[in-house]
């Protein structure tokens, strides 16, 4: 039956997608860290966060291609200008979404 | 003089830390709650899978191969990889938690995903910031990400997700706290490292293995970087 199998998979990946959110700050929380691995960790957010964003921008489809005109690209430009200058995050949100559905309803 | 500690404080402030995220969570959670309609999940069932596993890139992969026949440990094994991207936010996440309960330590790691990660993260650099601020963020965004699942199961084809640019909220969120991120020539070098090997990484490799892979090296070269420099001087 679907019911069962639906139990098992959800609670399956709830729990194995918990795991690995819970056991570095329940661990790492409040311990002393070499400081090379502190380092490190201050790093990953800017790593992770390009790592995210940058293919997102220039890469689409399944398999991805490498397709660095497209409007997701065109727009980060000037929303990245508009962060860089103001450092306001609503601002750049409502400016990038603004942006996006401009240049949406124009070329299409 | 407002109250640093006071609940309404907290829920004020972690509120408006959260609501991008809120918002860009909108359209995403609508059109998963479309595919698991198809899929043939009740919004229920949607909207439990949405309360039990909140992590969305997994849950899509999830529907669509259950969609394609796939078995319960498949799908349960893909969930592990694809979200093991997780154990990094957490662990940087961690630098700003010592002195926090277990308990909170428990609820909070539930609600760790991209962009809660992202919010949070940049909100203890700059100071100010709690784990009770951190769970309103969290919370919040799951409390939204479930909502628009289950609006997504009930009628999907009735609404517009695309409105307003919606679709680019977490990509403009994603920018600006990348900037952020950005305080020296170290942290621009890691980025650019991250980014460049992450997009030619996801067009080899099949998944989204190359999120926690480029990460972890660039993060590994910028603290290379960082000591054949301090050596030299």
């Amino acid at each position: 039956m679907i019911e069962r199998e639906y139990l098992y998979i959800v609670f399956g990946m709830g729990f194995v997608t918990y795991i690995p959110r819970l056991l570095p700050v329940y661990f790492l929380s409040g311990r002393t860290l070499p400081g090379w691995f502190i380092e490190w960790l201050d790093l990953i957010p800017a790593a992770v966060l390009s790592a995210l964003l940058l293919p997102e921008l220039v890469t689409t489809g399944t398999p991805r291609l490498f397709i660095p005109y497209r409007l997701d690209m065109i727009v980060a430009v000037p929303t990245l200008l508009f962060a860089i200058k103001t450092k306001s995050l609503g601002g750049t949100v409502v400016t990038g979404m603004g942006l996006y559905w401009l240049l949406d309803i124009i070329f299409i | 003089m407002k109250d640093k500690n006071h609940i309404g404080g907290s829920l004020f402030e972690g509120l408006s830390a959260s609501w991008p995220v809120c918002l860009g969570y909108i359209p995403i959670g609508i059109a998963f709650g479309v595919l698991a309609q198809k899929a043939g999940f009740t919004p229920f069932e949607t909207g439990f899978m949405s309360l039990l596993v909140f992590a969305g890139s997994s849950q899509f992969i999830a529907v669509s191969m259950f969609s394609a026949g796939a078995g319960a440990v498949s799908i349960i094994a893909t969930t592990f990889v694809v979200n093991l991207r997780h154990l990094l936010m957490s662990s940087s996440l961690s630098l700003f938690l010592g002195r926090s309960g277990r308990k909170k330590l428990f609820a909070f790691a539930y609600g760790i995903t991209d962009e809660s990660f992202a919010v949070n993260f940049s909100k203890f650099k700059s100071g100010d910031w709690d784990i009770n601020r951190a769970l309103i963020v969290n919370y919040s965004a799951n409390i939204m990400w479930v909502l628009s699942t289950v609006a997504g199961g009930y009628g999907g084809q009735f609404i517009r997700p695309h409105s307003f640019g919606m679709d680019y909220a977490l990509i403009a969120m994603f920018i600006c706290l990348l900037v952020f991120q950005l305080k020296g020539p170290l942290y621009v070098f890691t980025a650019l490292v991250a980014g460049i090997s992450a997009v030619l990484l996801s067009l080899c490799l099949p998944g989204n293995s190359y999120i926690m892979i480029a990460s972890v090296f660039a993060a590994g070269a910028g603290v290379f970087i960082k000591k054949i420099l301090k050596s030299r001087m």
